[in-house]
């Protein structure tokens, strides 16, 4: 056990230790950074000087350790746009952007596991027909679109619903501004969790299907039949619990593209999250932002990754005795 | 008995061969493929003959008359009374002709994107699958990495940095082909893999040691066998991709970090389409919106056919 | 003669498929009496999985019985709605799959499932059951029952695993155990022990066996009567002593032909000619006419039904015939 988490820690940091490289190059690489940093005004005299106070002169691997030892300790320097600290930034805008996440990701997987059972067990029924065609439409649709679509009719036709901003926020402890405590900023999350996790919602609910009526097929389901338990045991004792072994998996990473996927919702909705953030950062190529966006997101996956294979080792059984110590 | 056999004897032509196969059956009797396919084919031909059947070309700044703006479909502009099949946009271009010459962008995009990353996931696949060791242990831990990233993100991502190394000068005109490399290098991790799976298969056999005994470079009789036996995955892997490239595409032109706005794609459109919801415009978004979706959504469709059929098990 | 403990009438077992349907099971007829072991031997294909799935009624859609009656103690249940068959399987009608590799539940310990199936059928407390569990785990062979119960299968070897797979299908005390191939997954070494087990513990209980597989030695050795199934239709039934000794059925004497002997010396096994034919492929009259050696013109033309011949023996090979007897 203890031996399985080490590796996987290492593995992560190795991941963490590449993303840092590309975040590096990028800001080793792209533009000159002087130039991004002082006014046209500037000596060839001051950019020499500033180089060498930013250590721009040092070898490149005493650079990338100064990088790693900033990025460790949340300093990505200042963003080229809007002249703050980076970290600052992104802190700021974080909140809204995990809670959004945790929203549709209960939406996507509350739903999409009880749809995709649903669909499995009455394979042929009209409903479940029907809900798989919505189903192929959903994952067909471009985020982006579902979200101009929901606009549309519950924000301009309808006007049941705001279409912009988190409504109104309330302070949580120091630093976290939360939408979720007021009736405008619950109103305000409605649209964006929606198209943000109806993509979600559609990959579990195939996926639970697919998984579940791989299962179903199996010899060991065969024989719960033979044994003569009941449909209710067969299909939720033992289908359920084995499809959602995969299913674990695959959902947990969903969380990541949750938060990646957050981009595209947050410039269609205008919610000011980091994904937003990031989009204005690519358009403005603004280094800073990027790299520590990118860092950020990688330590969001991979931390959700050693939490999946953790949850992964304590539902199946067979991954917490090595094969080696079995008993014959 | 005797007379059966020499009946499935009897030589047939290909082309009853294909009609009759498994497959081809199963695209007939199944309604779902066949709108899919004609839908697919509808958009595709329209889009490869845009110049040709699109009324105007909404890109000539001499056949826009600003006052056509705003005109709803299939009414009577209220200053000039031209009338637009689709409506016009802001700027008096003709809804229609920009579809078509948006959809033109999006596929081309999609489909270059496709290509791609399939011949790179397949020359990598067969690399790893063929030398083993480290390559394959390296490649396999990237493929592993990026696969645990949505690849809209890695795109995203891809592109980004493109655009810092790229100067700004040159940043209009290969946009493009940034968005082309940017997307398909987010999508090769399929390919590679089924092509490593099935090398790794064939490799061992007998033949590919009998090649190397005569002095043949096994590798090419490898990919001479292994690529017709991966076609199948591969076709499937490559329409479900296109889907998906045309999304990727479309998302990014619709977030503003794709396609540039000289070169609308229908992501593009729908960008701008969006700007004029609230007032009451809805034909500039709607109708690029209902374009892609049917594109994205028989593409997919068909795909997802494609898997069903060569894969009965899963039906 | 007492009425028999199961009775199958004609049986027919149809796949419909694209290119017509295949008749997997074509009326097939033959008793079984309390306590009594029936083998049932062919080539892969020939139906004997079928017909075990068809008396439990888990025959997999789209296949489906056709026609025929079966009759457990004078009961009909082919026709009987779902929940009612249900509660026959595992309590009436135990079910042995032939890899216990995989017809175990990973995810669930031993107990978990026997614990499971018993109070399925029986009312009786989580205590008994398990109490009920251990005796059996224990009669089946487990050392250390107390303690094993409450492992996993994977940490049980495959012959433990059938070990544990017979305790489950007997937990009930089924009046009948449909035993499919039993042992042909596993280890040459453990085979004869896991029929004994299986055989012992049926008779100490008074459970009648189907015993289903391709190994002539296994039936030899264990059943009472063997019926004889040839590409989906009963070529010949009875005590086993006799039709080993004196096979009627030319394709059963090609099958007792290709049974290696100690005792008889011959310097190689006799072998049939040609094979089993697809089951959308079955010439006309005999399904066996093309391999048989002594094939005649009645043979192309008329299939023969099992000729009952007053031993508690039956053929379908028109040899048997009354009238061809005396003709020939």
């Amino acid at each position: 056990m203890l031996a399985f988490i080490i590796r996987r820690i290492v593995q992560s940091a190795l991941v963490m230790l590449v993303v840092a490289a590309v975040s590096f190059s990028l800001f080793r690489f792209v533009g000159d950074p002087i130039s991004s940093m002082v006014g046209q005004e500037a000596t060839m005299a001051d950019r020499a000087a500033l180089r060498e106070a930013l250590g721009l002169n040092d070898p490149f691997l005493v650079q990338f350790a100064r990088f790693i030892g900033n990025a460790v300790q949340g300093d990505f320097g200042i963003s080229y746009r809007l002249q703050q600290p980076v970290m600052e930034l992104i802190l700021s805008r974080l909140p809204a952007t995990l809670e959004l996440a945790l929203i549709s990701g209960i939406i996507a997987f509350v739903l999409g596991v009880s749809l995709g059972v649903y669909t499995a067990l009455n394979r042929r029924g009209w409903l479940s027909s029907g809900i798989m065609t919505v189903s192929l439409i959903g994952v067909s649709l471009p985020t982006f679109l579902i979200g101009v679509l929901l606009i549309w009719v519950f924000a301009v036709e309808l006007q049941w619903l705001p279409s912009f901003g988190r409504g109104e926020v309330v302070w949580l402890g120091d630093w976290w501004r939360t939408g979720l405590l007021t009736e405008s900023g619950r109103r305000s999350i409605i649209l964006p969790a929606i198209t943000l996790g109806l993509y979600q919602m559609t990959l579990i609910m195939r996926l639970v299907r697919a998984e579940m009526l791989e299962v179903l097929r199996t010899d060991y389901i065969k024989f719960a039949r033979a044994r003569g338990l009941s449909n209710r045991a067969v299909h939720f004792g033992h289908a359920l619990k084995n499809t959602l072994v995969p299913v674990i998996t695959i959902t947990g990473l969903q969380l990541g593209s949750i938060i990646a996927f957050a981009i595209i919702t947050e410039t269609v909705f205008q919610w000011p999250g980091v994904g937003a953030l990031f989009i204005r950062s690519v358009q403005f190529v603004d280094v800073p932002v990027m790299a520590a966006y990118l860092m950020l997101i990688a330590l969001i996956f991979v931390i959700i990754n050693l939490i999946v294979d953790l949850l992964y080792y304590v539902v199946d059984p067979r991954l917490r005795v090595d094969r080696a110590n079995a008993r014959h | 008995m005797a007379k059966i056999d020499a009946e499935e004897m009897k030589p047939r032509s290909w082309l009853f061969r294909m009609w009759d196969s498994d497959v081809a059956y199963s695209f007939r009797t199944s309604p779902v493929a066949l709108i899919a396919g004609l839908v697919s084919l509808i958009v595709v031909l329209a889009a490869v003959l845009a110049p040709w059947i699109a009324p105007y070309n909404p890109y000539d700044p001499s056949q826009l008359n600003l006052m056509d703006g705003f005109t709803p479909p299939m009414e009577p502009n209220a200053f000039t009374g031209n009338v637009f099949w689709l409506g016009t946009d802001n700027q008096g271009r003709d809804v229609f002709s920009t579809i078509l010459y948006g959809a033109r962008i999006s596929l081309f995009v999609g489909v270059m994107a496709v290509l791609f990353a399939m011949v790179l996931g397949i020359t990598l696949g067969l690399i790893a699958g063929w030398r083993g060791g480290w390559i394959d242990s390296l490649l396999m831990r990237i493929a592993d990495v990026q696969l645990s990233f949505p690849s809209i993100l890695i795109a995203l991502l891809i592109f980004g940095v493109a655009r810092g190394f790229i100067p700004p000068a040159l940043r209009e005109t290969m946009a493009i082909w940034v968005l082309i490399v940017a997307i398909g290098l987010s999508d090769w991790v399929q390919y590679a893999r089924v092509v490593r799976g099935a090398t790794m298969v064939e490799k061992s056999k007998e033949y590919v040691q009998a090649a190397r005994v005569i002095g043949a470079h096994p590798f090419k009789i490898l990919a001479r066998h292994i690529l017709p036996n991966v076609m199948g995955p591969v076709l499937v892997i490559a329409t479900i991709g296109l889907a998906l490239a045309i999304i990727a595409e479309a998302t990014l032109s619709f977030l503003g970090v794709g396609v540039p706005p000289t070169q609308p794609s229908l992501g593009t459109l729908i960008r701008i389409g969006q700007q004029y919801l609230f007032s009451g415009e809805w034909w500039i978004l709607l109708f690029p919106a209902v374009t892609l979706l049917a594109l994205a959504l028989s593409v997919n469709l068909l795909g997802d056919w494609l898997r069903d059929a060569l894969n009965p098990r899963l039906r | 003669m007492a009425e028999p403990l199961l009775s199958v009438r004609d049986l027919i077992v149809e796949f419909p498929t694209r290119r017509g349907t295949l008749r997997a099971i074509d009326r097939v007829s033959f008793d079984l009496k309390e306590g009594e072991v029936l083998g049932m031997v062919g080539e892969s294909g020939a139906g004997k999985s079928i017909t075990g799935a068809a008396i439990i009624g888990l025959i997999e859609p789209p296949g489906r019985i056709a026609g025929g009656e079966i009759w457990l103690r004078g009961e009909r249940i082919d026709n009987l709605p779902m929940e009612k068959l249900r509660r026959i399987r595992g309590k009436r009608i135990g079910m042995v799959f032939q890899d216990p590799l995989t017809s175990l539940n990973p995810l669930y310990t031993v107990a978990d499932q026997l614990i499971e199936t018993i109070r399925t059928h029986l009312p009786i407390s989580e205590k008994e059951a398990r109490q009920r569990a251990v005796a059996l785990l224990d009669r089946v062979g487990i050392p250390a029952a107390a303690r094993r119960i409450d492992d996993y299968p994977h940490h049980f070897s495959g012959g433990m695993r059938q070990r544990v797979v017979i305790a489950l299908a007997l937990c009930a005390e089924p009046e009948l155990v449909i035993a499919d191939e039993p042992t042909t997954a596993l280890d040459v070494s453990v085979q004869a022990q896991i029929i004994d087990v299986l055989k012992e513990i049926c008779a100490e209980r008074g459970a009648a066996v189907m015993l289903i597989t391709h190994d002539m030695g296994v039936i030899a050795e264990t059943a009472d009567r063997v019926a004889v199934l040839y590409a989906g239709r009963l070529a010949e039934i009875g005590p086993v002593r006799d039709v080993i000794k004196q096979a009627e059925h030319p394709y059963t004497a090609g099958l007792m032909g290709s049974i290696p002997t100690l005792t008889q010396t011959s310097d190689r096994l006799v072998q049939i000619p040609g094979s089993m034919p697809r089951l959308n492929a079955i010439p006309q009259g005999c399904a066996f006419n093309p391999r048989c050696t002594r094939v005649f013109n009645r043979c192309r033309v008329e299939r023969p039904d099992p000729i009952d011949r007053g031993d508690g023996r039956q053929v379908a090979c028109w040899l048997h015939d009354p009238a061809e007897v005396r003709n020939g």
